[in-house]
């Protein structure tokens, strides 16, 4: 497939000599114009990449952070037609920064595949994180987004060994999200030191960069794993700063806020 | 209706029924299910793992389960022949232990040290928590804290035999929910974990494998039919929430041509409503739980919440074997309202002094429209896949009576 704002974002980053950092954020949450002026804040607050999480009423990956973020997402009226336009909106003022969606398959399923990737590439979609869809269903989502020019980003887990890290690594492209401890979003902090382990053993099978994710939460934690990663994810926190906020621009500047301070952890690191 | 040389060949290697099943979780879970797959697959190559749990069904279980000549049923509704197969006098009082004895089986063959599972009504959480503290392993059930409130019998009976009972706050905090913490306990503990599964749902080769262990009901009716009457029944007739029960005494008899097959999903309020729990008759095709199968779900894909007064039925998805037996029209899927399984509750009750569960009423229920116009030598099976002790409370409640 041909290169995408993911491929561009990752080779400059390389070339700069430092990690990506890698948002989440609920489209929707806590309403669509606020979750607009977060997705249009952060590229500047320093976010490389930015995910958007498509709220589902049964996300059984997902801790209690993010189920919350889905839920007022949800009661905000949020659906995957409203999460496209979020992305056109932000794709008008922003052309470069990567845009990725995550979540659960069965809002696609319903919305239609082919329907979906049409408008999800011409509203200014890169790449797909479908939790629910493993390597085992890649018919189902995963070959028509490659075919139709989407990065399809695959999550690898401390339980995906090594005969299995092959059949995981074949459809992903764009970065390899690496899932830093078993267990749900926003859980357990993981332990740089094992997380440098698994990173070695992967980076014998792939070229690709790899994201770390779940559980980051400080300056401190991303820094460590922007020294031994190419990229590091940080979701929950962020979301909680909405869950925590008084006021809609009280969330907004939380949110961009945590993103400028995490931004800045990551930067510290050097990887030329 | 499609025919086929067999209805009894599914899933296909990848875990499909038709369009049907697959394997839609994480990728922290798929090693571990392949390797429960490939653990499956060998436990049913192994005589002593067969010896065992046939041993343990028969001297802890209590099988086989009589099937039982409904004589009083039978002449109030002037009609066809009426049989209960006696899933309610099993241990724990439900179908669910066939299941449960199953899959701890084959947790500790995997050397698992922890088991965890999901629970509506409670008789699947009673029943792991049973077979739990048989084989001394630590036990977490999640259950809904609606479901909880509605069903404290079977609550105090987990606890009484050591298990952890999980209140679940999210979402519509039944079944679904339970589920979707269970899944999420997994996703955390996979090391040392063993999720039980209590229906013919989630990913392969759960629906499978929870059939087969349920195969025992069918297997021994068709042996019992055979004494009683030398013949096959003429109707099958079971109720559906994820279709366990159901799934069991269909599943021996799919190849039996001129078998009428009947499942009766629960109508709540009416299917016309919107609270119901008929994901066949009310629902389309989705993705849920590690399967694809009928969902109750809005236009954009939202999961929606199931009503039924049984908490068992309570469940917006169903199997996924069913869901292709529907389409393939083997298997006819009717309703029945919450109303309409209250009066069969009763009336079972004072004519045959037997207190079914809730669940099991919406089968009996569909008795009235069908059995009074059938010929008095038609046979109808009724799969009675529980007792209702458990549900006194509600049905109290929704009859006005305090107790």
């Amino acid at each position: 497939m041909s290169e995408t704002r993911i491929d561009r974002r990752f080779t400059a980053l390389k070339e700069e000599g430092r990690a990506a950092f890698v948002t989440f954020v609920m489209a929707g949450d806590p309403d669509h114009e606020t979750a607009l002026e977060i997705i249009k804040g952060l590229p500047r607050a320093g976010a490389d990449v930015i995910e958007i999480g498509m709220p589902f009423t049964d996300p059984m990956a997902d801790g209690p952070s993010i189920q919350q973020a889905g839920l007022r997402a949800l009661a905000s009226g949020t659906t995957l037609k409203s999460t496209l336009s979020l992305i056109r909106e932000f794709r008008a003022t922003d052309q470069d920064t990567p845009i990725v969606l995550m979540g659960y398959y069965n809002p696609i399923y319903s919305y239609g595949i082919d329907r979906f990737l049409e408008e999800g590439k011409e509203a200014g979609v890169d790449g797909l994180i479908i939790v629910d869809l493993p390597t085992e269903e890649d018919e189902e989502l995963c070959l028509p987004a490659l075919k139709a020019g989407v990065n399809f980003i695959r999550l690898t887990t401390p339980t995906t060994d090594d005969t299995r890290l092959p059949a995981v690594l074949k459809n992903t492209s764009g970065f390899l999200y690496y899932v830093s401890i078993a267990g749900t979003t926003g859980a357990a902090a993981p332990e740089p030191a094992d997380v440098a382990k698994s990173l070695e053993r992967i980076r014998k099978a792939t070229d690709m960069p790899i994201a770390v994710g779940f559980g980051i939460r400080t300056p401190d934690q991303a820094a460590a794993i922007a020294e031994i990663a190419d990229g590091a994810v940080v979701g929950s926190a962020l979301v909680e700063c909405i869950a925590n906020a008084q006021t809609n621009k009280e969330a907004v500047d939380a949110v961009l806020s945590l993103a400028s301070d995490l931004s800045a952890g990551i930067r510290s690191v050097s990887k030329n | 209706m499609t025919q086929l040389n067999t209805y009894r060949a599914g899933p296909d290697e990848t875990g499909h029924f038709g369009l049907f099943g697959g394997q839609f979780v994480a990728e922290t879970l798929m090693p571990l299910i392949l390797e429960l797959d490939k653990a499956y697959e060998s436990s049913k190559k192994d005589p002593e793992f067969a010896a065992q749990l046939k041993s343990l069904l028969k001297h802890y279980v209590g099988r086989e389960s009589p099937l039982y000549f409904a004589e009083r049923l039978t002449e109030h509704f002037g009609g066809a022949k009426i049989y209960l197969k006696r899933e309610d006098l099993n241990h724990t009082g439900a179908h669910k232990i066939n299941n449960c004895m199953g899959q701890i089986l084959l947790a500790l063959k995997m050397g698992k040290k922890r088991i965890i599972a999901e629970t509506g009504a409670g008789q699947h959480g009673v029943a792991t928590a049973t077979v739990a503290a048989r084989f001394g392993l630590p036990c977490s059930i999640y259950m809904g804290e609606t479901d909880i409130e509605r069903q404290k019998p079977n609550v105090f009976r987990m606890k009484l035999m050591g298990a952890e009972v999980v209140p679940v706050t999210s979402g519509s905090r039944t079944l679904k929910d339970a589920m979707n913490e269970a899944l999420r306990d997994w996703v955390t503990n996979v090391e040392d974990t063993f999720y039980i599964i209590g229906t013919v749902a989630g990913p392969h080769p759960y629906p499978q494998l929870v059939r087969d262990f349920q195969n025992v009901i069918g297997e021994e009716v068709r042996r019992q039919i055979m004494e009683a009457e030398g013949r096959l029944p003429d109707t099958l007739l079971a109720c559906i929430g994820g279709g366990s029960n159901a799934m069991g005494l269909f599943h021996p008899f799919l190849d039996d041509e001129g078998i009428d097959i009947i499942g009766v999903e629960a109508a709540g309020h009416g299917i016309e409503t919107d609270k119901h729990a008929a994901s066949l008759k009310g629902g389309r095709p989705g993705v849920l739980h590690g399967n694809r199968t009928y969902l109750l779900q809005d236009d954009d894909g939202q999961i929606i919440e199931a009503h039924s007064i049984s908490a068992g039925l309570d469940y917006p998805g169903i199997g996924p074997e069913h869901a292709w037996l529907n389409d393939m029209g083997r298997v006819n899927y009717v309703n029945a309202t919450d109303d309409e399984a209250l009066e069969a509750f009763q009336l079972c009750c004072k004519l045959e002094g037997i207190i079914p569960a809730l669940e099991s009423s919406h089968a009996l229920a569909y008795l009235e429209k069908i059995a009074p116009d059938l010929p008095k030598d038609h046979i109808i099976v009724v799969n009675l896949s529980g007792r209702g002790d458990k549900d006194i409370f509600t049905v109290a409640d929704a009859l006005g009576v305090k107790l």
